[in-house]
C-alpha cells in the first residue's frame, strides 16, 4: 500500500464541536451541542428516536453545513483534506452497481491505493473475499454493510464515523462488525459510532455521547454511563422506558 | 385479410429478393436515423448529465423545457428548420434543403430534447443515491459523473433506444425538409406516405412491416438489455 493511503493516525484528534447548532423548517434539530471528542477507542453517540444522532454525525463528518457552531480536527477547520483522512459507513449503504472488488477499488482509488490484494485481503477480513466478484447489489443486507465497512477501512481511515451499521443484521454480521470494529480501534482509528443497541454500546464504547431533543445531555465514560447516568433522560432510556 | 397476408409476403418477397429500392431506403433511413442519433446524444447526453448534477438558477426551468419538448410536433420541427434552410431562410446559403443533411438537423432537433430529459432523469437518480457516499468520499465530480454513466449504462443505452425509435419512425419533419425524392431523400415512412397516397397499398404496407420489425427490435432490445442489467442486478 502506497504511503499516500497511510494517513497518520490519530491526527485528527481531539474533536471539538464549539455550540453546534442546526434548524430545519423553524425545528430546531441540533441545538448548542459543545463538547470535545477525544482519546483512542470508541466514542458511541445515543439517543431516543429523533434525538439528533445521525444528523450530529453528518455535521461531525462535514456533509451537513450547521446552521452556527463548529467543528475542529486537531484545532483545524473542516476542509476537503481532513474529509479525506475520515470515513462513513451509512445506515443504509449505497452500494455501487457493480462488483464486491470493483466498489472496493473504487475506494481504493480515489486515495491511491488501487492494489488489488490490498483490497482481497480487506474483503477476507470481513469474510467476503468469497464473494469478490460477485455482483454487489446481490448481497444480503449484512453483507452489503460488511462490503461497506471494508469500502471504509480500506483508506484507513483517521477517523471512522459509522451510522447504526449493525441495525436488522444478524449475531453473525454484527460479531464480525464488531470485531473488526474493536481491530481498527487498537490500530489507532478514532471511531465514533451511533447505535440503539445498547448491549453493543456496552461492548464498544469507551465514552458515550447521550443526544436528547438536539442536546448532548450527558457525556461519559463509558462505565459511568451505564452504571450511574447523570441525566434523566439517560437513566429512562437505560431503563427501558420510554424517552419523550 | 388478404392485403396483409398479401402485403406480408411482398415484404418478405423484397427483403429476400435484396431489392434495390428498397435496400436504398433501408440504407438512407438507418443512416440519417443513427446519424442523428449519434450527434443528438453527443449533445444530449453532456446537457443531460450537466442538468441531473448541478444547481444553478433556472435549472429546474431548464428541465421543464426539454420535457415539453420531448412532444414536439416533427410538423412544426419540419417547417420551422425549412423555414431556416430554404433559399430566404438565414442558412439558405448552405444548399441543404432537400438533403439527407436537412433530414439530420430536423432529426437531431425531434430527439435531443429526449436523449436530455431521460438522460437527466436517469443521472439525477443516480446522482441522489449516491451523493452522501461520494460527498464522503471527497469524490470530484468528473469521476463522479464518470462512475453514473458506467453504473446507469444500461438504463443510458435504453434512452438511446428510445431516441433512436422516434428517429426511425419520424414521418412529419423529414417529408418536410427531404422532400421525398427518390434515390435521395426517401427514407421508409416518406416512402409508405408517398406510396399510400398513390394508392399502393402492398408496397406501402410491405414497408410498413419492415419498419415495424426495426420498431419491435429495437423495443426488445431495449426490454432485454432491461433484464438482463436486473438480472445482474445492475438496476
Amino acid at each position: 500500500m502506497s504511503d499516500k493511503a497511510t494517513p497518520a493516525l490519530n491526527c485528527l484528534l481531539p474533536i471539538t464541536v464549539d455550540n453546534l447548532s442546526l434548524a430545519l423548517n423553524d425545528r430546531v434539530l441540533i441545538d448548542r451541542i459543545t463538547c470535545q471528542i477525544k482519546g483512542n477507542g470508541i466514542t458511541v453517540i445515543m439517543g431516543p428516536n429523533g434525538a439528533g444522532k445521525s444528523l450530529f454525525l453528518r455535521c461531525l463528518h462535514g456533509l451537513v453545513e450547521p446552521d452556527s457552531g463548529q467543528v475542529h480536527f486537531a484545532g483545524k477547520p473542516p476542509s476537503p483534506a481532513i474529509r479525506q483522512r475520515q470515513s462513513m459507513v451509512f445506515q443504509a449503504p449505497t452500494i455501487l452497481r457493480r462488483t464486491v472488488l470493483a466498489n472496493l477499488l473504487f475506494v481504493a482509488r480515489q486515495r491511491g491505493v488501487s492494489n488489488s490484494q490490498t483490497s482481497i485481503d480487506c474483503l477476507a477480513q470481513l469474510r467476503l473475499d468469497h464473494l469478490a466478484q460477485h455482483p454487489a447489489r446481490l448481497l444480503s443486507g449484512g453483507e452489503k454493510q460488511r462490503l461497506a465497512l471494508a469500502r471504509a477501512l480500506i483508506i484507513k481511515p483517521a477517523v471512522l464515523f459509522l451510522d447504526e451499521p449493525t441495525s436488522n443484521l444478524d449475531p453473525t454480521s454484527v460479531e464480525t462488525i464488531e470485531r473488526n470494529l474493536q481491530l481498527v480501534s487498537q490500530q489507532g482509528t478514532k471511531i465514533i459510532l451511533v447505535t440503539h443497541d445498547l448491549g453493543q454500546a456496552k461492548r464498544l464504547a469507551g465514552d458515550v455521547l447521550f443526544l436528547h431533543h438536539g442536546k448532548l445531555s450527558e457525556h461519559s465514560p463509558a462505565t459511568s454511563f451505564f452504571k450511574n447516568p447523570e441525566s434523566k433522560a439517560a437513566k429512562d432510556y437505560l431503563a427501558g422506558k420510554l424517552v419523550l | 385479410m388478404s392485403i396483409y397476408s398479401d402485403s406480408l409476403a411482398a415484404a418478405f418477397g423484397l427483403l429476400a429478393t435484396a431489392d434495390s429500392d428498397l435496400m436504398e431506403i433501408l440504407y438512407l433511413s438507418i443512416n440519417v436515423s443513427l446519424l442523428s442519433l449519434v450527434l443528438s446524444c453527443a449533445i444530449g447526453l453532456p446537457i443531460g448529465a450537466i442538468l441531473a448534477i448541478r444547481q444553478f438558477h433556472g435549472r429546474d426551468t431548464l428541465v421543464g423545457i426539454f420535457n415539453a419538448l420531448m412532444g414536439l410536433p416533427p410538423v412544426v420541427v419540419g417547417l420551422l428548420v425549412y423555414l431556416h434552410l430554404s433559399r430566404s431562410g438565414p442558412f439558405g446559403w448552405l444548399g441543404l434543403l432537400y438533403t439527407p443533411q436537412a433530414m439530420v438537423i430536423a432529426q437531431m432537433i425531434l430527439i435531443t430534447p429526449i436523449i436530455i430529459a431521460l438522460s437527466c432523469q436517469v443521472l439525477e437518480d443516480m446522482h441522489e443515491g449516491y451523493k452522501d457516499f461520494f460527498d464522503s468520499l471527497v469524490v470530484p465530480k468528473r469521476t463522479a459523473l464518470v462512475a453514473y454513466i458506467i453504473d446507469a449504462r444500461y438504463s443510458l443505452m435504453t434512452v438511446i433506444l428510445a431516441g433512436f425509435g422516434r428517429a426511425v419512425s419520424e414521418v412529419g419533419a423529414v417529408i418536410i425538409v427531404g422532400g421525398n425524392i427518390d434515390h435521395l431523400t426517401r427514407v421508409m415512412t416518406t416512402a409508405i406516405a408517398l406510396e399510400t397516397s398513390k394508392g399502393e397499398l402492398e408496397l406501402a404496407l410491405a414497408l410498413g412491416f419492415v419498419l415495424l420489425s426495426i420498431s419491435l427490435a429495437v423495443n426488445f432490445l431495449a426490454q432485454w438489455l432491461k433484464a438482463s442489467a436486473k438480472r445482474r442486478a445492475y438496476v
